[in-house]
């Protein structure tokens, strides 16, 4: 393996459609929930420890070899919005069609067949890593970024908001992405002995409204 | 970039435009990319296409809005093919990101249309308007227009970028509204003439009728050519 799959894996400019979502981050601007650096900041540490702990562990779980399609239904089941199921499932096909073409590996292929209009993408993240020959942990960190790198991203094209400050925000959300990918990695370590219950189901009910309510929204930058 | 191996399924082939042939030995549409700065007239230019060739041709199109679904919404409307043809790809406010840089989104909305629609001779992307730099990736098409109008200023051609100097075709579309707006058409052909050599540039008004012929001239060409590739 190479550690530095990693920066491949988690490079914002990894082609599998993340540019074009904003982790939630439109409704939240407009309702004036994220308006500045320090809400944006905010912002994402809730949706780095409920979201982004979720998809974390579902990342490292199938990164460490457990059964991508019983990960994906407990993806479902942690998913309860509709909007984001769609959403997750979208992201999930984009992502499998990047991996496939950088870490080509019989799994990834498997789970292809086995969900073609796309599993949930932290599923297909972990596959990615495991492919990559990237541990459990590096799975949760990957996706635990993305969870604040995303709406970052978008909140400097929304807002017009100072590119620095959205940068410096991430780093300042160090520490919770370490332990985040860290909790992430020991549950999906847990699941030999007690299941997928494990696996955390950490919510944040205003991200699921806002979520399906911005589904609606005729004019919108973003697709989530 | 698109790596496939032999044993896999072939319910999940994902044809990038690398792959020019299905897994059952037919050749696949030919993709061809629409991009140019905004309101220069690409939808207009879509939906005339799809009018002049959808009689012979399996046609879709999949559009490229930055913030609405009005392209896809005005080609439904206009009844140019029936709904499952189209598909509108949704950008984050980056246009080029999603025909360029990362085009993953695009292929999936190909793949589909390929799978609800198809066997398709052609599909069509149109990107959503953007600047002179604009092109799209081999990956996705096989071939890519540019379209331009005489309104945005008879300078554009000579100014160059990525866009006008290396598009398979420049289109320079609106030419009726030239001696209104004081653009010399002659001046357009002859500089982008100096900036693309060889390559073609279509003149079109698309409020004539077949106005929109040196275009789906060009399109028959390609499908020819395409066509006699190895199957």
């Amino acid at each position: 393996m190479s550690r530095a799959a990693l920066l491949v894996l988690a490079d914002g400019r990894f082609p599998a459609g993340g540019h074009a979502h904003s982790g939630g981050a439109e409704p939240a601007v407009a309702a004036g929930r994220i308006k500045d650096a320090h809400s944006l900041e905010d912002f994402c540490r809730g949706r780095l420890h409920t979201a982004g702990l979720v998809a974390a562990a579902l990342a490292a779980a199938t990164a460490a070899g457990r059964d991508p399609v019983a990960v994906d239904e407990a993806a479902d089941a942690r998913t309860p919005v509709l909007a984001l199921r769609i959403t997750a499932r979208k992201l999930g096909r984009q992502m499998m069609r990047a991996a496939r073409a950088t870490w080509p590996s019989a799994e990834l292929d498997a789970l292809a067949a086995a969900r073609p209009q796309g599993a949930h993408q932290p599923v297909v993240l972990g596959l990615a890593a495991r492919s990559a020959g990237l541990t459990p942990l590096d799975a949760g960190y990957a996706a635990a970024y993305e969870a604040v790198s995303g709406p970052a991203t978008a909140a400097v094209r929304l807002l017009s908001l100072d590119p620095f400050d959205a940068t410096a925000v991430l780093a300042r959300l160090a520490p919770d992405l370490d332990q985040t990918a860290t909790a992430a990695a020991a549950t999906a370590a847990r699941i030999s002995d007690e299941g997928f219950d494990a696996l955390p189901a950490a919510s944040a009910p205003l991200l699921d409204i806002t979520a399906q309510q911005h589904a609606t929204w005729p004019v919108r930058l973003f697709a989530s | 970039m698109h790596r496939d191996h032999d044993e896999a399924f072939p319910e999940r082939r994902t044809y990038s435009a690398a792959d020019p042939v299905r897994r059952d030995g037919r050749r696949r549409a030919l993709r061809i990319g629409l991009g140019g700065p905004v309101g220069t007239g690409k939808t207009a230019t879509v939906a005339a296409l799809c009018r002049a060739l959808r009689d012979e041709l399996s046609i879709a199109v999949v559009t490229n809005d930055i913030y609405t679904r009005e392209d896809a919404e005005f080609l439904l409307r206009e009844a140019v093919l029936p709904a499952e043809r189209i598909a509108a790809v949704e950008t984050g406010a980056c246009p080029h990101t999603a025909i360029r840089d990362d085009i993953s989104a695009n292929l999936g909305a190909v793949e589909d249309l390929e799978e609800t629609a198809g066997p398709l001779d052609l599909v069509l992307v149109e990107s959503g308007g953007d600047n002179l730099t604009a092109t799209f990736s081999k990956g996705l098409v096989d071939a890519q227009i540019f379209v331009i109008d005489v309104a945005g200023g008879d300078d554009i051609p000579r100014k160059g970028g990525p866009g006008v100097t290396t598009a398979d075709l420049l289109v320079i579309n609106k030419t009726d509204l030239a001696p209104y707006v004081g653009s010399d058409l002659e001046a357009m052909a002859r500089d982008a003439k100096a900036q693309r050599g060889h390559l073609p540039v279509a003149f079109t008004s698309l409020t004539t009728d077949d106005g929109i012929k040196p275009v789906t001239d060009w399109i028959r060409e390609r499908l020819t050519d395409w066509s006699a590739g190895p199957a």
